[in-house]
Formats: structure tokens, sequence, C-alpha cells
């Protein structure tokens, strides 16, 4: 029995045209969200698991009341139950200060395995995993491209650019895991419509235990200090070909260290 | 731009939003290729079957999802917005379940139902031959009785995935009492004695294969009959309704293809130093296209919720498909219009599109066939 809390975050998609509000955090309110694709390879692994033997998933995410939506698109995909930790105080928290919340809200779940996406697909900092281990005082592995569980002991493969690695850990931890572990599933309509019968717990930073000044914008440790929007793309360089430009373009290409 | 759609409930919502993932994950990158070499996607149809797209109308009971047409029609829209022959497909494959589920008894839904939704079996509908399409109750494939089979002999035109199904819904000829003589089978595709013609070398929908279906002395066992001898007709006319909604879906989504493309391309292009969408002459253009793709929606929409209610819905199929593929045939010709002669050439979808959508003026009823549906109910 496997008990296993994926730790899941509501992007904005990732295919829009996502911009920043005033105080330079993400905007949220004007592009459609959705579960980090990322995570979903998460929440994939985990069902795996809970497949192959025998377990539960409990879905996890930190996010506005929009955030609903990422937890139930993993419950449609088979997740168990899931968790919505839901409060105005975390508006604008950082990595650290929502390890903070996401520890928390473990620490109330019973577990023997705790996963995440190998990095958000707004954020991009990879850095929660690790971040949450160190508050909960697990040993992390992070990047796993291979996630195997048998009995207490978990093995996990990490594929690094020049060697494979495979580690073993016994006991609760926390794992992430890349793209590479294999294709998320589709729901199903039979899922969409089971998911609609399992539970999920809303709370609020009061029910963590967690004080609003631990958190938020205020309280993060890392600020923003400006955000630009990247220049639009330029033309292209043409080179004519007037007998040399073979040549030409080798010139531009070790120009730009490509060769 | 995707559709902006209403849908009665979250599922629903949620349903679309799962068609439109398996759609920009599975269908668009493969379209072009398989439209160019002509290879059916099977696997797609497992996939879609996986995840309960295949089934969308039929009850939960047997496999299916229970949803209204109004949902069903606008996950099969959604699909075609990607790729017309698999659209064409879903819609083909709901037919040809259709006549087993209406007229068939509890245990032939019970053995065959589940996998012809789960998508496991894929089905074709066999009703037109080579001399009856608009007038079916001219055909002249014949089923014999002999002892506790039927003897099928004949050969069925236009089959949609011919060759390729593994059950045929065949209509067949068991007493010459005209439309009154023609009775329902159920054939598997490994009956001994049929075979797919050479498919026909078709305008577009090139990956879906289109083939006469050749019957020679294939021995149908009477538990495989649909209903009773002589209600044939009457079983495929009662499907045609719906299958005519089914394409006014498909012929909606390529126009909405037609129309994001052409927007997109009206929107980077320039010409005379601004994007040609800010030029009027072709804005109106573009601001007709998106009327046209609406309107068709909106109508067949409409004609869906008089079958949900369980109110008549002849008269309202007809004017869908009638009005969603002539939309459609104008919205994409259009599109090859906006794109100009980039749209005349294979590197972009417009021409596809627009010769994807020619036959849907054609087959399910031919537009004049519509007309004269329409009329008839006007005359009542």
């Amino acid at each position: 029995m496997t008990k296993i809390v994926v730790a899941v975050k509501y992007v904005p998609d990732a295919t829009a045209d996502r911009k920043f509000e005033s105080d330079d955090t993400v905007d949220r309110e004007n592009v459609d969200g959705l579960l980090s694709e990322l995570d979903e390879y998460a929440v994939e692994q985990a069902l795996q698991i809970v497949e192959e033997g025998e377990g539960e998933v409990t879905v996890l995410t930190v996010g506005p009341d929009d955030a609903a939506d990422a937890v139930r698109k993993a419950l449609q995909m088979g997740a168990d139950a899931g968790v919505h930790v839901n409060d105005e105080a975390i508006a604008g928290s950082d990595a650290i200060a929502t390890s903070l919340v996401l520890a928390k809200a473990i620490e109330k779940l019973e577990y023997d395995l705790v996963m995440f996406g190998m990095a958000s697909t707004d954020g991009s900092m990879g850095i929660v995993p690790t971040l949450v281990a160190e508050r909960l005082g697990l040993p992390a592995v992070t990047y796993g491209s291979e996630i195997t569980v048998d009995g207490s002991t978990v093995t996990i493969r990490r594929d690094g650019d020049a060697a494979s690695e495979t580690v073993t850990a016994e006991g609760k931890v926390v794992v992430s895991v890349t793209d590479q572990t294999g294709e998320p599933r589709y729901p199903s309509f039979k899922g969409i419509m089971a998911a609609k019968k399992k539970p999920v717990d809303e709370w609020s930073l009061a029910d963590l235990g967690v004080d609003a000044a631990q958190v938020g914008l205020d309280a993060s440790g890392t600020q923003v200090e400006s955000t630009a929007p990247r220049p639009p793309r330029t033309a292209g360089e043409i080179v004519t070909d007037e007998g040399d430009g073979g040549t030409k373009l080798a010139e531009f290409l070790a120009s730009k260290k490509f060769i | 731009m995707p559709a902006d759609r209403l849908m009665p409930t979250p599922e629903s919502a949620d349903l679309v939003a799962l068609t439109r993932s398996i759609v920009d994950k599975e269908l668009r990158p493969r379209v072009d290729e398989a439209e160019r070499s002509h290879s059916f996607p099977r696997d797609v149809f497992r996939t879609l079957g996986r995840a309960g797209l295949l089934g969308l109308p039929y009850p939960e009971e047997v496999g299916g999802a229970g949803q209204p047409y109004e949902v069903y029609l606008q996950v099969v829209e959604e699909i075609a917005t990607a790729w017309a022959a698999v659209g064409v497909g879903t819609s083909v494959h709901a037919l040809s379940s259709f006549p087993l589920f209406t007229a068939g008894t509890e245990e032939q839904k019970e053995r065959w139902l589940p996998d012809m939704l789960g998508g496991d079996q894929l089905g074709a509908y066999c009703l037109s031959e080579a001399h009856a399409g608009s007038d079916p109750a001219a055909m002249r494939t014949r089923a014999v009785r002999d002892g506790d089979d039927y003897v099928l002999n004949g050969a069925k035109a236009w089959t949609t995935h011919g060759g390729e199904a593994d059950f045929y819904t065949v209509m067949a000829r068991t007493s010459d009492d005209g439309g009154r003589g023609i009775t329902c089978f159920l054939v598997p595709a490994d009956a001994e004695g049929l075979s797919a013609d050479v498919p026909e070398d078709k305008m577009g929908l090139m990956s879906s294969t289109t083939a006469t279906m050749l019957l020679d002395d294939v021995r149908v066992p009477v538990e495989r009959r649909v209903g009773d001898e002589g209600q044939g007709l009457s079983i495929a006319l009662a499907g045609l309704d719906a299958g005519r909604l089914g394409i006014a879906a498909v012929a909606t989504g390529v126009a909405q293809g037609a129309l994001d493309l052409a927007v997109r391309y009206a929107t980077e292009r320039e010409a005379f130093g601004k994007a040609i969408i800010d030029h009027q002459g072709l804005a109106f253009v573009l601001a007709d296209m998106a009327a046209a793709v609406e309107s068709a929606r909106a109508t067949y929409l409409h004609a869906a919720r008089l079958k949900d209610a369980g109110r008549p819905y002849g008269r309202q199929a007809s004017v869908a498909k009638l009005v969603a593929t002539d939309n459609a045939m104008k919205v994409t010709t259009d599109a090859v219009q906006v794109l100009g002669g980039a749209g005349y050439t294979k590197d972009f979808p417009a021409e596809r599109y627009m010769r994807e959508t020619k036959v849907m003026q054609i087959f399910e009823g031919t537009n004049q066939i519509q007309r004269l549906v329409i009329s008839r109910h006007l005359a009542r």
C-alpha cells in the first residue's frame, strides 16, 4: 500500500499570450490556466505505481480558486483525492514561501512518497521539490526518469548527459520526475464522471497553522525587480548567393558559435 | 481561435477540453502526412474510443456516455476542426452502431455494443449501391434465408471504412416488396465472401478509405439480423436524421478550421504596408466567413436540442445539413481566396479544406435531397 501525494501547479497556458501584472507577478486573471503539463508526468507515474501495486494518490495544489481545475484534471486522470490550499494571503508567494505551504499541507496527509513534476511551465525554477524535502526533513531525488516502488524501497533512475545513475531510497522520500518518464494518459469520459464524486478538501492557511505573515509577496525571500516583454522577433538575415553563399553561411554559423 | 461554446454541464465542458487536448496532441501533428500518404489512422479511433468519445450519445449501460446530441456533435465538430476524415469517421461509426442500438435485442446489444462504442470495433455502414444512392429502396443486394443463415450477395457502394472496419451494418433485400423488403444485418469483417473492392480515388478525405464492399455468398447467422425482416429501410432512415446532424457538425468544424487559418494568415501577411486583415475588402470576407460558421453551428445545435428534447427534428436536421455544408463550402473556398496564391498550394491546408467540404454537400443525402425533405415538410 503506497500512499502518494503528488503536488501539482495550476499555470497559465504556455501556448497563450502570457503577461505580468503591474507588481511583476504573473497575470493569472486574463489567461486560461491548466494543470502544468510537466506535472501531468508526475500524476501519471503515481497512477502507474498504485496500479501496479496497491495504494492511493492524493493530488495537492496551492493556488487561487481556478486552481481547482488542476486538481480536477488529475482526479479525471485517476487520482483518488484532492487537496486545494486556497488563501488570499498566499498570492505572490515565491518558491520558498510556497514550499512552506506545501510542506505544512503534506504533513497533514498520510503519505509514503511525495512526487513533483520536474518544474512548473511558468516559473520553471524546479527547486520546489528540494525546498519541500528540506522542510519535511526528507531526502529528495530529483529529475527521475524511471521510478519503481517495491515495498518501502523507491528506486529512481536519473539520466544525465554523460551517465545515468540509479538511486534507491528507503522510507519516505520526495521525488521529482522528468518528461522522459512516459506520456501521461488522457482522462476518459468515465474518469470525468468519476472525478465529480471524488473528495476534494479545501484548506486555508489557518487550517495548516501557517501565519499569513510567513507567505505572500512581502514575505517572499526573492523579489522580482522588473519584467520586460521579450523583444519582437526580428527579420531573418538573408544571404544572397553570389558564388560565395556557402562561405557566408559558414561565417554566419561560426559567428553564432554553432560551428 | 477555438470556437466559443456554451456547454450545458461542467462535465460536457471538460469533454470538450479533453477533445481539444487529444486533437492538439494526436490529430493535428499527423493529419498532413496521413492525407498525403492516404493512410487510414486506425489507432486514432482507438484513442478516441478509449477516451469514451466514440460512444458519447449512447447510454452508459451499453458502454456509452449518455451525452445529449448537443454535446456529442460539438465534440465531433472539434475533431473535424483538425481532421475532417476522422470527424466523418466518428460520425459514420456512430451511425453504424445505431441500428443495433435501436432495433437489436438486449442479448445482441450486450454482446456487441460495448466493443463497438469503446472503439475496439470500428464500424461501417452499407446502405448505398451504385444505382441506389438517393433512392435506397431501389437496392438489389439480396439476403436469402438458408437454414439458420442468410446468404448475402451484392455490392454496397461508397462504404466509409470499407476494408478497414471490424463490422459492417448491411442493408439487404429479403423480399421484392420495395422499401418494405429490406433487412438489416451486422456482418463481421472476417465473414467469408466479404471483400473490399479497390478503394475509390477521391478528391478529398484521402485518409478515410472509401470502397465498394462485395458480398459473394456471405453467410450471416440469423442471430446477426438486426430487427425483423422488412424493417431494414425504416431502421436505416431512422438513423439518417442523426447522421445528417453528424455531417453538419463535421462541416462546421472544417469551416472553423478554415476560418482560423484564414484569420491567422491575414493577421501575419502584409500588403501595402499593413496586415491584410486591416484592409476592409478582405476583413469583410473574413467577417462573412465567421458569420457563416457561427450560423451553421447555431442551426445544427437547434436541431440537436430538439432531438434531445424528444421532439421531431427531421426538417431541422435537413436544414442543418444543408446550411452547414453549403456554408462550409463557401467558407473553405473563401479561405483559399484569403490565402491567395499560397492558398492554392499544398503548403497550406486551405485547399484541402475546400476539397474535403465538397463531398459533404453530396453524402448523407445530397443537398438537393435535403431541399426535397424540407419542402415536403413545408407542404404538409
